[in-house]
C-alpha cells in the first residue's frame, strides 16, 4: 500500500484494472476469418464479422478452450454462461452491438499472485468480440480534430477475454506488476502472445482515492486507452494526484470516463459525455448457452503446465539453498520470459544456481527467443567456468552472447575469443604493473579509502584485457596489504 | 409499473437509436407508442412469480465451430456497396467522441 | 405444354417429374412463368426484382444436366420466388426498405443455395412489408402488393409478394419468412398453402433478421404436397446457424396420404370469439371434415395464448431494435451525409426507414432500456413461457390444434393503416406459435364473399408430420374454388 500525503491527510489510491486480452486463435470468435495482425485493411473479413444483413455468429471452440485455460490459471470457477448483446453505435462496430457476456460470464472469481507475493483478486473474466480499428485523417491523427476517419474491420470479431480485477491494487507500481504477471500467465498458458505494442493486451483502469485507513471507496474514474505499462503507471499517478487535488480543495470527484493523453501526460474527460450509456443488454438470441462439460474442463486443467507464480517458487527454492532468498526481480524476469526451465536444467547439470539465475536474468534475457533454445548443458558449463574463476564475468558474458548468436561450446568460444584462463603468475605481474603505475592510489587504498578498489580493479581489467577475475584480484589486493 | 410513453421518452429512445425526428413527428409517435404500450402493457400486471423467462424456444447448448480458417470476402466485394471508401477502408465523417 | 399468358403452371411435383423425365424443358417452364409475370405483374406488384436472364440461364443448366444424365434435383426446373429479405448473391436484396434499396449481397442465404442445388429456378425477389414488419405489405417502401383475388385488397403480410405470386400462378413455389404470422396470414388471405416450420428447422443464415428468436423461413405453394416437398428440401441442420436444430422432421412428402384416423384434434376456442362469422363457420366446417375423416375432434380453451400478442409486441421490437442497428450508413445501404458520424447515422436511418420500422425500433429500444427491462422485456419473456406452457398442456391431450389463421378475409388497402394496433390484431392467432417455436400452417379451405379463408393447423415442435396429414385432409375437404392459383382479378377487368 502506498500512502500519499498531501495537505493534512494521508491518501490511498485504489485501482481496479480491466485487461482485454486478444486470444491467439487461428480464427475469429464467431467466424472463420483468419485472426492475424498486420494484414491489408479489410482483407480478413466475411459477412459475419462485417455484420452484413442476414449473417449469424457461430462460436469458436478454441476460444472457449482458451477462456477455460485463463479461468483455470486465475483460479476462477468455470461456470455455465450465455452471451449478451451490448448495444451502442460506433463506426468500428459492424453490427452496432457487441456480442459479450453480461451477468452470466464463463469465469467467476480467482486471484493473481504477483512476483512479490502480493495477491490481487479477480472478479470475473468473460469472452467477447473485438471491434474494428479506426484511423483519423487530418488534425494530427487525433480523433477530436480529424477531418474524417477510416475504418478497417480486420480486427472486428477477434476473440477477447476481458479480465476484471478487484479494486485491490494500491499503487502505480503494483498496477504494472499486476499487468506484468497477467501477461506472463497469458503467455505461459499459450492463449496470447502478450504483445502490448500490437494491441494484444489493452487496459482500462478504474482509479479512486480515499483517506488512508478508510474502508469506503471514493468515487472512481475510468481511464481508457492505456496500452503500455508506462502509460498505465503514469496514468495512475496522474489521476490519483488529480483526484486528491480536487478533494483537497473541497471539491467532489465526478464519476466519469477519462482518456489518457500520453503526450501531455494527463487524463481528460471524454467529449461524448452527453451520450447515454444505456447498453440495453439482452441475451443474444443468435447463440445458445455455453456449458462446458466437466471432462473438458478437467482436460484443460490437466494440460496446463505450472503457472508463473509456481515457477518462481520452484526456481526461488533452487537458488535459496544457500540460505539467502533469490533476487525477486531476477526470478520475475527469468520466469516472465520462459527461461526458468533453462536455469533449472543448468542447475541439474551442476551449475551454481545463483550465478545461473543471474546470467539468465541479466544477459540471456536480452535475447529471449535464442535463450529459450540454448543448450542447458552448455550453459551450465559456461556458468561453471565463471564460477571456477577460469573466466571473468566480462568474459563469461561475451561467451554467452556468442552462444546466443550462433550456438557452440563455451570452451571453444573462449579459446576463439582469446580468453585463455589467466595464469596466476601473469595476473600477479599485471597487478604489479598497475600498482607501480598508480602508487598514490594504492597508498590511499591501503590507508582505507575503499572507493579506490574499483579504480584499481578497472586498471587491472584493462591490463589483462578483461581476463582477470574480480574476486581473485580483490583477494590479491588484500594479500598485498598485509 | 407502467408509465405512459411520453414525448421525452420518444426523444430519449430516438437519440439512443439514432433516429432524427421533426417536432411534429415526435408528438405523433409519442401518441402512437403510448397507445401501443398501453395495450401491450397488460402483461406487466401479470403474476409471473416462479415463471422462468424463455430467452429461446430451443434447448440447444454448446454449439461450437472448429478453429479452422475459411474463405474471406475479396476486398472489392467488401467495399463494393460502401457509401464511401478510401485506401481500402470505409470512410466516415468525423467521429466526435471515443466509444462509450 | 404451350406457353401462353393465361396458362397457369402445373404444380411443382408434376413439373419437376416432367423435367427430370425429359418430357418438358425447364426453359419452357420458366419462359411460361416469365410470360405470365410480364402480363400481370404490373397490376399486382408481387416482385421487387424479376431475374429473367438469370432464370433462363439457370433453366438451361437444368436442361443440360438432364441431357447429360445427371440428377438435376427434386425441384428440377420449378420456378420459385424468394421473399426480398433472403440474401441472393449478385441480386439486389432490399428487405422492402429504402435503406437497402440498392444493396447487392455478396453471398447467398443457405436456403437459396439449397433450393438452387435442388434444381429450382429463382425468377425473382418478392415484395414485403419493410423488414418483415407488417401484416399487409403496405409498409413496403416500393408500394403495396395487390391481392390477385381483388386488386383493391391487401395480400396480407409481411410475405405478401410471395403469397400473391403463388396465388396468381406466377410460380408454383415461393419462400417467405414468418415471425408473427407473416407466411400463414398472407397464405390465408391469398388462398394458398403457407407453412411456418418448427423454429430451428430451416437455417436462418442469410435471412435479413427481424426478430431472431421468432423468425423462420418457410414455403408457399398452391398444394399441401408441394409445400411438403419444398419443406423437405430446405429443412435440415446448417453449421452456419447456431440456432439450427440437428434433428429434423421425417420426410413429409410420403406421409401425406396417411390420413387422420385416430388423430386427436383440438379446436382452439379462444380464437373463435373475435373472428368474423364466416371465418368461424369455416373453422367449424373444417372440424367436421377432420372428424369425418376419423379424427377425434374437441374444443379446447388455451387462455394463455391470448397473452401472446402483448408479449410479442414487446419481444419482437426489442430484438428488431438491435438487429436493425447495423443500418447506420457506414458500410452499405443508404447514407445521407452530415458533418459528423452520429448525425450521419441519424439522417441516414431517418431517411431510410419507414414509420412502422421507426415505431418498432423506438418501442424496442424503450422496453430494453435501463429501468424498464424487467417490467417489459423481462416480463414478456416470462409470458412467453406461459404461452409455451399453455400449448404444452394442450398437446398432452391433442396431437394437433386447429383454428382460424386470420380474424378476417383480405381487407381493403388502406383500411388498417391509420391505427397500428388495428394492424397488429391481424396476427392474434398466429403469434403464439412463434413465441413457442412450434410449427403451424395455413391451408385454403373456404370462400367468404369471394375471398379465401384459410384454416390454421398447429403442432408441437417437430410435429410437422401430423400437421401435414391434417392439412392434406382439409385440402381434400376444402372448397375447390377457395384456392389459387387463379386468374388475377385486375382493376377494371370484369370476369
Amino acid at each position: 500500500m502506498t500512502a500519499m500525503t498531501a495537505g493534512r491527510v494521508d491518501w490511498e489510491v485504489v485501482v481496479g484494472l480491466e485487461v482485454h486480452c486478444e486470444l491467439s486463435t487461428a480464427t475469429k470468435l464467431f467466424c472463420s476469418c483468419p485472426n492475424a495482425f498486420g494484414a491489408e485493411p479489410n482483407t480478413n473479413v466475411c459477412p459475419v464479422c462485417l455484420g452484413l444483413p442476414g449473417s449469424l455468429p457461430v462460436l469458436n471452440a478454441r476460444a472457449v478452450e482458451f477462456a477455460i485455460r485463463i479461468g483455470t490459471a486465475l483460479g476462477s470457477r468455470i461456470e455455465a454462461s450465455i452471451f449478451h448483446r451490448k448495444n451502442y453505435f460506433y463506426p468500428d462496430m459492424p453490427k452496432d452491438y457487441q456480442i459479450s457476456q453480461y451477468d452470466a460470464p464463463i469465469n467467476v472469481g480467482g486471484s493473481v499472485e504477483l512476483a512479490d507475493g502480493a495477491r490481487v483478486g479477480i472478479v470475473r473474466a468473460h469472452i467477447e468480440e473485438d471491434t474494428g480499428k479506426t484511423t483519423h485523417v487530418g488534425g494530427g491523427g487525433r480523433i477530436h480534430d480529424a477531418d474524417y476517419s477510416l475504418v478497417d474491420y480486420n480486427r472486428a470479431g477477434v476473440p477477447l477475454v476481458e479480465i476484471v480485477s478487484a479494486p485491490d491494487i494500491r499503487s502505480a507500481e503494483q498496477a504494472r506488476a499486476y499487468v506484468n504477471e497477467l501477461r506472463a500467465i497469458l503467455v505461459a498458458t499459450g492463449v496470447s502472445d502478450g504483445r502490448m505494442e500490437e494491441g494484444s493486451l489493452r487496459i482500462d483502469a478504474n482509479i479512486s482515492v480515499r483517506p488512508a485507513g478508510s474502508l469506503e471507496y471514493g468515487t472512481r474514474c475510468e481511464v481508457k486507452n492505456l496500452n503500455s505499462l508506462r502509460s498505465l503507471g503514469r496514468a495512475v499517478d496522474y489521476e490519483a494526484a488529480r483526484q486528491i487535488g480536487v478533494l483537497e480543495s473541497g471539491g467532489t470527484v465526478e464519476q466519469e470516463t477519462r482518456h489518457w493523453n500520453e503526450e501531455e501526460g494527463r487524463t481528460s474527460p471524454l467529449r461524448s459525455k452527453e451520450e447515454a450509456f444505456d447498453y440495453r443488454y439482452f441475451a443474444e438470441p443468435d447463440l445458445v448457452p455455453l456449458a462446458p462439460p466437466a471432462a473438458e474442463i478437467a482436460a484443460v486443467v490437466a494440460g496446463l503446465g505450472p503457472l508463473p507464480a509456481a515457477r518462481r517458487h520452484r526456481l526461488g527454492a533452487l537458488v535459496a539453498t544457500d540460505g539467502m532468498p533469490a533476487p525477486v526481480d531476477q526470478l520475475a524476469t527469468v520466469v516472465g520470459l520462459g527461461l526458468d526451465d533453462l536455469v533449472v536444467a543448468a542447475v541439474e547439470h551442476g551449475a551454481d544456481p545463483r550465478l545461473a539465475l543471474a546470467r539468465a536474468a541479466n544477459e540471456a534475457a536480452n535475447r529471449p527467443v535464442e535463450a529459450r533454445a540454448l543448450d542447458a548443458a552448455a550453459f551450465a558449463e559456461l556458468v561453471g567456468l565463471e564460477a571456477a574463476g577460469q573466466l571473468s564475468a566480462t568474459q563469461s558474458k561475451a561467451v554467452l552472447a556468442a552462444m546466443l548468436e550462433a550456438g557452440g561450446e563455451p570452451q571453444q568460444i573462449a579459446a576463439r575469443l582469446g580468453f585463455e584462463a589467466l595464469g596466476e603468475a601473469e595476473l600477479e605481474a599485471a597487478i604489479d604493473g598497475v600498482l607501480a603505475a598508480h602508487p598514490a592510489e594504492w597508498a590511499r587504498f591501503t590507508a582505507g579509502d575503499a572507493k579506490l578498489a574499483q579504480f584499481l580493479l578497472g586498471e587491472v581489467m584493462r591490463a589483462t584485457r578483461g581476463r582477470a577475475n574480480g574476486k581473485v584480484v580483490a583477494a590479491s589486493f588484500q594479500a598485498r596489504r598485509t | 409499473m407502467t408509465a405512459p410513453f411520453s414525448r421525452d421518452d420518444v426523444v430519449y429512445v430516438a437519440r439512443l437509436a439514432r433516429l432524427e425526428l421533426e417536432a411534429d413527428e415526435v408528438d405523433r409517435y409519442a401518441a402512437q407508442l403510448a397507445s401501443i404500450l398501453d395495450h401491450v402493457a397488460a402483461v406487466t400486471g401479470l403474476d409471473t412469480t416462479d415463471v422462468p423467462p424463455t430467452a429461446h424456444p430451443l434447448e440447444l447448448a454448446n454449439v461450437l465451430r472448429a478453429d479452422t480458417p475459411g474463405p474471406t470476402l475479396p476486398r472489392d466485394e467488401v467495399l463494393d456497396g460502401a457509401p464511401a471508401a478510401e485506401s481500402g477502408r470505409f470512410r466516415v465523417p468525423p467521429i466526435l467522441g471515443e466509444a462509450p | 405444354m404451350s406457353a401462353t399468358a393465361r396458362e397457369r403452371p402445373a404444380d411443382a411435383i408434376r413439373t419437376a417429374r416432367a423435367v427430370r423425365a425429359g418430357e418438358v424443358r425447364a426453359r419452357e417452364v420458366v419462359e411460361a412463368a416469365l410470360t405470365r409475370i410480364a402480363a400481370f405483374e404490373g397490376a399486382l406488384h408481387c416482385f421487387n426484382t424479376v431475374t429473367a436472364d438469370a432464370a433462363i440461364a439457370a433453366a438451361d443448366e437444368v436442361d443440360a444436366a438432364v441431357l447429360a444424365g445427371k440428377d438435376p434435383g427434386p425441384l428440377a426446373g420449378v420456378p420459385i420466388a424468394l421473399k426480398d429479405n433472403l440474401c441472393t448473391r449478385g441480386v439486389t436484396t432490399t428487405a422492402g426498405s429504402r435503406i437497402l434499396e440498392s444493396w447487392v449481397p455478396p453471398y447467398d442465404a443457405t436456403v437459396v443455395r439449397t433450393v438452387r442445388a435442388a434444381g429450382a429456378v429463382v425468377v425473382g425477389k418478392t415484395n414485403l412489408d419493410e423488414f418483415a414488419m407488417g401484416s399487409s405489405t403496405e409498409n413496403s417502401a416500393f408500394g403495396p402488393t395487390h391481392n390477385p383475388w381483388d386488386p383493391n385488397r391487401v395480400p396480407g403480410g409481411s410475405s405478401g409478394g410471395s403469397a400473391a405470386a403463388v396465388a396468381a400462378g406466377f410460380v408454383p413455389l415461393a419462400l417467405g419468412s414468418d415471425t408473427g404470422g407473416s407466411i400463414r396470414q398472407p397464405a390465408s388471405l391469398c388462398g394458398v398453402v403457407g407453412v411456418k416450420p418448427t423454429y430451428g428447422c430451416v437455417s436462418r443464415y442469410g435471412l435479413i433478421a427481424f426478430a431472431s428468436s421468432l423468425d423462420q423461413i418457410g414455403p408457399f405453394a398452391a398444394t399441401v404436397a408441394d409445400a411438403a416437398t419444398l419443406l423437405d428440401v430446405i429443412a435440415g441442420h446448417d453449421p452456419a446457424d447456431s440456432t439450427s436444430l440437428d434433428v429434423r422432421p421425417a420426410p413429409l412428402a410420403n406421409i401425406l396420404d396417411e390420413g387422420v384416423g385416430g388423430l386427436r384434434v383440438g379446436v382452439i376456442s379462444d380464437f373463435l370469439s373475435d373472428a368474423s362469422p364466416s371465418v368461424v363457420a369455416a373453422v367449424r366446417d373444417a372440424a367436421e371434415v377432420l372428424a369425418a375423416a376419423g379424427a377425434a375432434v374437441e374444443e379446447v380453451a388455451i387462455p394463455a395464448l391470448m397473452l401472446g400478442l402483448s408479449a410479442y409486441y414487446l419481444v419482437a421490437p426489442a430484438e428488431a431494435s438491435s438487429n436493425l442497428a447495423r443500418y447506420d450508413g457506414v458500410r452499405y445501404g443508404l447514407r445521407v451525409d452530415a458533418p459528423d458520424v452520429t448525425q450521419m447515422n441519424a439522417r441516414s436511418r431517418s431517411a431510410g426507414f419507414g414509420p412502422e420500422v421507426k415505431r418498432r425500433i423506438m418501442l424496442g429500444t424503450y422496453v430494453l432500456s435501463a429501468g424498464y427491462y424487467d417490467a417489459y422485456y423481462g416480463q414478456a419473456q416470462r409470458v412467453r413461457t406461459l404461452v409455451a406452457r399453455g400449448f404444452d398442456e394442450a398437446y398432452r391431450r391433442f396431437d394437433v390444434l386447429v383454428g382460424p389463421t386470420s380474424p378476417t378475409v383480405a381487407f381493403a388497402i388502406g383500411a388498417k393503416t391509420k391505427d397500428p394496433l388495428a394492424m397488429y390484431l391481424s396476427d392474434l392467432y398466429t403469434i403464439p406459435t412463434n413465441l413457442a417455436g412450434h410449427p403451424a400452417l395455413s391451408v385454403p379451405f373456404a370462400l367468404s364473399e369471394g375471398l379465401p379463408v384459410g384454416i390454421q393447423v398447429l403442432a408441437p415442435s417437430l410435429g410437422e408430420g401430423p400437421m401435414f396429414r391434417a392439412a392434406a385432409v382439409l385440402e381434400r375437404g376444402a372448397d375447390p374454388e377457395a384456392r389459387g392459383p387463379i386468374e388475377p382479378r385486375l382493376a377494371g377487368v370484369r370476369r
